[in-house]
């Protein structure tokens, strides 16, 4: 008798452990999930503010024809990303280009003037620096999440309800690691 | 994260009910002093009414009423666009759901503060004097610091100790005033016609202590709190922007600044993130300040040059001090991921006009007071007074005529 109460009480500990660890793996697996929303929200943000930009700079350059259409071009790449590391690639890229505009924009005091623009590069330097958090945000998300998944007691857990490993959102490029936060100004 | 949230709440729990008790002593000590007989039952009575009333009023309108003395305005992101930015980005930052009320003091000290009982319906202001004079970045730093004190539920604790701090001091003010009216003589005449002398001896000198006493405790300690609390705002303002140069250059700038906040008191000062009434390098300092020294704070964020945890602020701040005191609750240091601090933008103020800073923080404080703007498609800016009242409006540099309303 004493033995059976003694096996009920550890059967009821064990489950109430594993439901514990379960319920943990979930919350932070949603937590993962929210930061990549927030991410995603930013990017599209980026990706709406674009044609603005290139509506309010067009009249002033005419010889960067070129810087322009590789922001088109990056911008339609990423919003057609699937796979996280592919959003990152094409992200970089955009980031880049729009990077290069700010180094050309030095070239126009007459632009850098205008309201408009000024408003513009704001909402630009802010939607960078927002993907940046976002981004700063996940990882530290994933990073909890993976090592939850990969440590023991949970990794059984997570073995059992196939929890997987999520991605980092890493930027390849080493110069744009340096600097994350594109400035305007 | 989640555990340190919750040391605050329970701390402000204790707070509460500990002042509580406390104003109740003091109550039943300042009546017994005027009547032996029943006068502790009324002090008793009026300490309790005096705490409900402050706390009802604290907790439900203490910063709508800090905010107004303060003469701060909410500002939309109309308003001033990059401000509202750097406060989302914050948001962010931080992977929080609610976005705090952001308010503008037209003061060209700069300063700033957060308040609010929730994180919900928390609000960060700043002065324009702030906008004015810091960049992108500093400004990020300040936001941040703000931004933690109401991630760390920093808020409520602030509010209620401050709180404790008015109430003491307003009793033991009415005490002296009672005592200047012949109150003790009363007492005096009563105390000699019944033979209860000793007891009334001791209950005289206990009240003349607290009376003394009692204001200077409650302020040193409420100085003790904010003091801890703004060392826990720099760490978490350097961890989540990764970059603790821009808070310290943010520091440094508003501690050189010559000019002094107007709306400032005794009890609002430790809510602001650089005191604004006394100057830096006074020796007082380690007692009776709100803060910690600045020159302290943009010290330590300076030496953050390996990590930004909150592991490596409190590794930083026991080097610089040589002394083992906890900045950091243990929750908070059980983190173990390593937090690298972006570097290379030391040259961020060189891109900064003071100028253009200048002009943004006018503009707000402008639209904060009916000024419409009309942006011209040749990039004038046309600020209109509240009081304009033509139909069209020309544009000075080119001419163009612009319809209003
Ligand atoms: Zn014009």
């Amino acid at each position: 008798m004493i033995y059976f109460i003694i096996f009920l009480v550890l059967i009821v500990l064990i489950i109430f452990f594993f439901v514990s660890i379960y319920n943990a793996l979930i919350r932070l697996r949603n937590q993962v999930k929210n930061a990549w929303a927030q991410i995603d929200v930013q990017l599209k943000r980026r990706h709406d503010l674009i044609p603005n930009l290139i509506e309010t700079v067009k009249g002033y350059m005419t010889h960067e024809r070129q810087i322009m259409e590789n922001i088109t071009k990056y911008r339609s790449q990423a919003m057609n990303a699937q796979t996280v590391g592919e959003k990152a690639q094409a992200e970089s890229l955009l980031s880049g280009a729009l990077g290069q505009l700010r180094v050309q924009v030095e070239n126009y005091p007459d632009l850098k003037a205008n309201q408009n623009f000024l408003a513009l590069q704001e909402e630009l330097t802010a939607t960078e620096n927002k993907i940046s958090f976002a981004r700063q945000n996940y990882n530290d998300q994933v990073l909890m999440y993976n090592n939850k998944i990969q440590m023991f007691p949970s990794n059984i857990v997570a073995g059992m309800f196939n929890f997987k490993e999520e991605e980092f959102f890493e930027i390849k490029d080493q110069a744009e690691k340096e600097v994350p936060k594109v400035s305007f100004n | 994260m989640w555990e340190l949230i919750q040391s605050n709440r329970r701390k402000s729990l204790i707070l509460f009910f500990g002042m509580g008790a406390l104003l109740i002593l003091i109550g039943y000590v300042f009546g017994s002093f005027y009547n032996p007989e029943s006068g502790g039952a009324v002090g008793v009575f009026f300490a309790i009414i005096l705490w409900m009333i402050l706390s009802t009023i604290s907790y439900f309108a203490g910063s709508k009423i800090l905010l107004a003395i303060s003469g701060a305005k909410e500002v939309t992101k109309e308003v001033h666009p990059q401000l509202y930015n750097v406060v989302e980005e914050m948001k962010i930052a931080a992977g929080v759901p609610y976005f705090p009320k952001i308010f503008i003091i037209d003061d060209p000290a700069p300063n700033a503060f957060a308040t609010g009982v929730k994180p919900e319906n928390s609000a960060i202001a700043v002065t324009s004097g702030l906008l004015s004079t810091l960049n992108r970045y500093e400004l990020q730093g300040v936001v941040a610091h703000e931004m933690s004190h109401i991630v760390n539920r920093d808020i409520l604790l602030m509010t209620f100790a401050g709180m404790m701090l008015g109430a003491i001091t307003l009793m033991s003010e009415v005490f002296f005033r009672g005592l200047y009216y012949g109150g003790g003589s009363r007492y005096r005449s009563k105390s000699s016609s019944k033979n209860s002398g000793q007891g009334q001896i001791i209950i005289m000198i206990l009240a003349l202590v607290l009376a003394i006493l009692g204001p200077i405790l409650a302020q040193l300690f409420y100085f003790a709190i904010s003091r801890k609390r703004e060392y826990l705002a720099d760490a978490s303002a350097a961890r989540l922007t990764r970059y603790p140069e821009g808070l310290a250059n943010a520091l440094e700038k508003i501690a050189n600044s010559s000019y002094k906040l107007r709306s400032a008191n005794k009890v609002t000062a430790p809510m602001y993130i650089v005191n604004p009434l006394k100057r830096e390098g006074m020796k007082l300092a380690d007692l009776t300040s709100t803060h910690p020294p600045i020159s302290e704070r943009i010290k330590i964020l300076r030496a953050l040059q390996q990590g930004v945890s909150y592991k490596d602020y409190q590794k930083v701040f026991e080097m610089i001090y040589g002394k083992k005191e906890k900045i950091i609750p243990d929750s908070a240091l059980k983190e173990s991921i390593p937090v690298a601090p972006v570097m290379g933008l030391a040259n961020s103020d060189k891109s900064f006009s003071p100028v253009d800073a200048k002009r943004e923080a006018n503009d707000a404080v402008m639209k904060l007071n009916n000024y419409k703007f009309i942006n011209c498609k040749c990039g004038v800016r046309i600020k209109i007074p509240p009081d304009y009242n033509q139909p069209i409006v020309v544009c000075p540099r080119c001419g163009t005529r612009h319809q209003l309303g």
